[in-house]
């Protein structure tokens, strides 16, 4: 009996690491023809799940944004490291049984420098994020509202500028989909065998530290 | 790159040594989160993996407030909002972003419902002690300019801190790692000079 008749069960073919697949353009394309209703609920349900997820942990309070601002309350980083880790091993665990498919945001220097930094200013001004604004206008602070006009006023800004910003600040220091394993020239999962196990230490570290 | 991570190094001490010498009230005075920021993390976690497997999408929320301006750009000013670059590559319209947006309005509201905390109220507690109670035109122009900056430089980072800081991080994406320090740096200096000056 030969073992090469059996067929593998698997209905995706496992990916070589090696070459990984980083998902692709960018651009969403225009509005298919048909509509799909599912994409709509499980984007209702997800985010459903996402704002009570953020109000239990706190990020929907103003205090506890600013807190991390101020560096005296790392609820944040906490929330935030926690889901990295799990989302890490989770991702790229699936990832390998060709379960899914990646989305590597691209990596250009002086976009995510400019850009964060802008964003962070922001950030302190209105004392929520895009996601916790949500969370935070569904808790009941109505100052989010007023954040929520000033998303939608920035992001039309953006796209005003954006042909002019295309042509030049997105351009400098394109690296195009880089990985943290590419740039120190290990193979993924001997990174992620040191990666993750440093995330944890920096967890543990921060919670015996700090108080909140 | 290193005289770039010097720089970084000697911006960030500034701000941490001005947090050990708190001028104005401390954030601690205030309630903390309901539930464990560990379990919370896990459980976001979780969830990115389910939006990967089952809408092929990592979790994010800026997008979605740039599509519905998109929706009303074209409400108002349809050819000029199409002539826009941005809009030319992200079609506007109700989709899977938006209604993560939509759905997290709800779902925080049931949580702050079922655990007894919704606020109802115009200007936080801490914003009042430090600005005076008198403040909200002051809030509401801080709410209005800080969600335009946000915006902009997350469209211009390309993510915001759940699309790059949770979504891109844990894909390892160099660009988010970036983006995310930015995001504490900016935000750091900025509200240290808001609160602690």
């Amino acid at each position: 009996m030969s073992l090469a008749t059996e067929t593998p069960k698997k209905v995706l073919e496992e990916p070589n690491l090696d070459v990984i697949d980083k998902g692709g353009p960018e651009k969403d394309l225009p509005a298919k023809k048909e509509f799909s209703a599912k994409p709509l609920i499980l984007g209702a349900l997800f985010g459903i799940i996402f704002g009570y997820l953020l109000q239990k942990g706190g990020v929907a309070k103003y205090h506890v944004l600013l807190g991390i601002l101020l560096l005296e309350d790392f609820t944040v980083v906490k929330v935030m490291m926690t889901a990295i880790v799990v989302g890490t091993v989770g991702i790229f665990t699936m990832h390998s049984m060709g379960l899914v498919k990646l989305h590597i945001k691209p990596t250009r220097y002086a976009a995510n420098i400019i850009g964060g930094l802008l964003f962070g200013v922001g950030f302190a001004f209105l004392g929520y994020c895009p996601g916790t604004g949500a969370a935070a206008l569904g808790q009941g602070n109505y100052d989010a509202i007023v954040g929520v006009i000033g998303l939608m006023a920035g992001s039309y800004l953006f796209a005003e500028m954006s042909g002019w910003l295309n042509k030049t600040v997105m351009k400098w220091g394109d690296r195009d989909k880089l990985m943290l394993h590419e740039v120190v020239k290990m193979p993924l999962r001997t990174f992620l065998l040191i990666w993750i196990p440093v995330l944890i230490l920096v967890l543990l570290v921060l919670d015996r530290l700090t108080t909140r | 790159m290193k005289s770039l991570f010097l720089v970084g190094l000697g911006l960030s001490i500034i701000p941490s040594l001005l947090a050990v010498v708190p001028i104005g009230t401390s954030v601690l005075e205030y309630a903390g989160p309901a539930w464990s920021p560990y379990v919370v993390g896990a459980l976001i976690g979780v969830l990115s993996m389910f939006t990967f497997y089952f809408s092929d999408k990592p979790l994010g929320a800026s997008t979605g407030y740039a599509r519905v301006a998109g929706m009303i750009g074209k409400l108002f000013a349809p050819k000029h909002t199409e002539s826009l670059k941005y809009y030319q590559d992200n079609q506007p319209a109700v989709d899977w972003e938006v209604m993560v947006v939509f759905g997290a309005i709800v779902g925080a509201f049931l949580a702050a419902w079922q655990g007894g905390e919704l606020t109802g109220e115009w200007v936080p507690a801490m914003w009042a002690a430090r600005f005076g109670e008198d403040s909200l035109g002051l809030r509401l122009g801080a709410a209005l300019l800080g969600g335009m900056f946000m915006a902009f430089g997350a469209r211009l980072a390309g993510g915001c801190t759940s699309g790059h800081g949770i979504s891109g991080t844990l894909q390892l994406s160099v660009g988010s790692w970036i983006a995310v320090i930015s995001f504490f740096v900016g935000g750091i200096a900025t509200a240290m000079l808001m609160y602690r000056i």
